[in-house]
């Protein structure tokens, strides 16, 4: 399956794109995760919530959807 | 014309509307570059009753973003600075400025006498903070972060939705998101972030639909692109704000990086001393237990740091010195100091003629 992810704040800085399209034949989120740490190592470092189509999702979350965005809590004011 | 006639005349609000602006009572956390924005749209409304928290004093380097304030306010408590220019723009409401840290011990009764909490903090226990006290009063939140140029805007606790430990449960861990003050950040971009948290604050005391609630709204400056995510409401984190007993002391933009003065520097034993600067920055220091490694190497010369001693990392003025310490910081390498005012600091420690 073809996941297009988006990243947002800091994440862009480490993949160097605000968005891709990955080939991913796995299920869960947290399966999609460990493919994106060994592809940015220094993603595992930060902090960031999955959102499957657009609804944020816990780790063992099904991917069945094809819209990934990767969200960092943002502290500026 | 009346002050407020142009919203009387919107048939969505009227003066039934106008007349529910002028008894709310809206507390707003931080008279930053969030705060300015918000603080400016809800006196210009007619909110009633508008409180400002800042214990922080205006900078020059505030003016770029945080529009209520100019150059005769430098050195000014913001919630009084703030106070001053809103009380000009809108003598007929009431504004009550509390210049203090918002802290655990004053939260509560701070809240108490509102009916909704603005976010327009600058660092994550504040968030934290605000948060659970929101939960616990049983306030809503109007929510809103930036980052460089994207910002996120939501409404927490409002109408049974989900609150921000929904979203986040839990803290970042120290240093992990850089902050503002470090990284830099559009001037423009709390002026649309804060105006939209105003919005949703008029929105919820008008009663209009389509308050941004169980959603978290994305907005990027630069592609001008929105992305809504929904989030779902975690009924044990509501639980877990109830009994939590976080440490929200501040870990603000300013001290996420351990520092250090170079007099308590010198009082250390077992100290290297690291010269993150490049090679060609003047003056020069050598000194024995002083290393040279640029930043932009550091990370692949993490051998060359002694792990047993206590490293003192410096730069020209103590602001890449601090990223620094954050590089070391990542690999777990401990007991590192970021050296307050850099190498200009140790010459004025020592005495040392720069010219």
């Amino acid at each position: 399956m073809n996941l297009n992810i988006k990243y947002f704040g800091l994440l862009v800085e480490i993949t160097q794109c605000s968005e891709e399209t990955v080939s991913f034949s796995k299920t869960t989120v947290s399966e999609l995760l460990n493919f994106l740490f060994e592809k940015y190592p220094d993603l595992k470092n930060k902090d960031f919530q999955v959102a499957l189509n657009n609804e944020i999702v816990l780790k063992d979350t099904l991917i069945t959807e094809n819209e990934i965005a990767l969200l960092p809590p943002f502290s500026g004011g | 014309m009346s002050r407020y006639s142009r919203h009387i005349v919107l048939q969505d609000v009227g003066q039934e509307g106008q007349n529910k602006l002028l008894q709310a009572k809206v507390l707003v956390i931080g008279a930053g570059g969030l705060g300015c924005p918000i603080l400016q749209y809800l006196t210009a409304a007619g909110v009633g009753t508008i409180g400002i928290v800042d214990y922080d004093v205006v900078d020059i380097s505030n003016l770029q973003r945080q529009i209520l304030f100019g150059t005769t306010s430098l050195g000014t408590n913001k919630a009084l600075a703030a106070k001053t220019r809103l009380e000009d723009l809108n003598p007929t409401i009431k504004i009550n400025a509390y210049p203090e840290k918002l802290t655990v011990n004053n939260a509560l009764e701070l809240f108490k006498n509102y009916d909704i909490i603005v976010d327009g903090t600058d660092n994550f226990p504040t968030r934290y903070l605000i948060n659970d006290t929101a939960i616990i009063t049983n306030k809503p939140i109007v929510y809103g972060a930036i980052y460089k140029f994207e910002g996120q805007v939501s409404v927490f606790n409002y109408q049974n939705g989900p609150s921000y430990r929904c979203l986040f449960p839990i803290p970042p861990q120290k240093g992990s998101v850089a902050n503002c003050s470090e990284i830099g950040v559009l001037g423009v971009l709390p002026g649309i972030i804060g105006t939209m948290q105003a919005n949703e604050v008029i929105k919820m005391i008008l009663g209009f639909d389509g308050v941004l609630s169980g959603k978290l709204l994305c907005y990027n400056a630069k592609t001008n692109q929105t992305t809504q995510l929904k989030i779902t409401k975690s009924i044990s984190e509501f639980e877990n704000a109830l009994h939590r007993k976080d440490d929200y002391n501040e870990i603000s933009c300013e001290t996420q990086v351990p520092e250090i003065s170079t007099e308590d520097a010198l009082q250390k034993d077992h100290i290297q001393f690291i010269d993150v600067r490049e090679y060609d920055e003047q003056p020069k220091l050598e000194f024995p237990n002083c290393i040279q490694i640029p930043l932009n190497e550091l990370e692949q010369n993490l051998n060359q740091i002694n792990s047993n001693n206590t490293k003192i990392l410096f730069c020209q003025y103590g602001i890449r010195s601090k990223t620094a310490v954050e590089i070391l910081q990542k690999h777990n390498i401990t007991n590192c100091y970021s050296l307050k005012g850099g190498v200009i600091a140790i010459l004025e420690h020592l005495k040392i003629d720069v010219q």
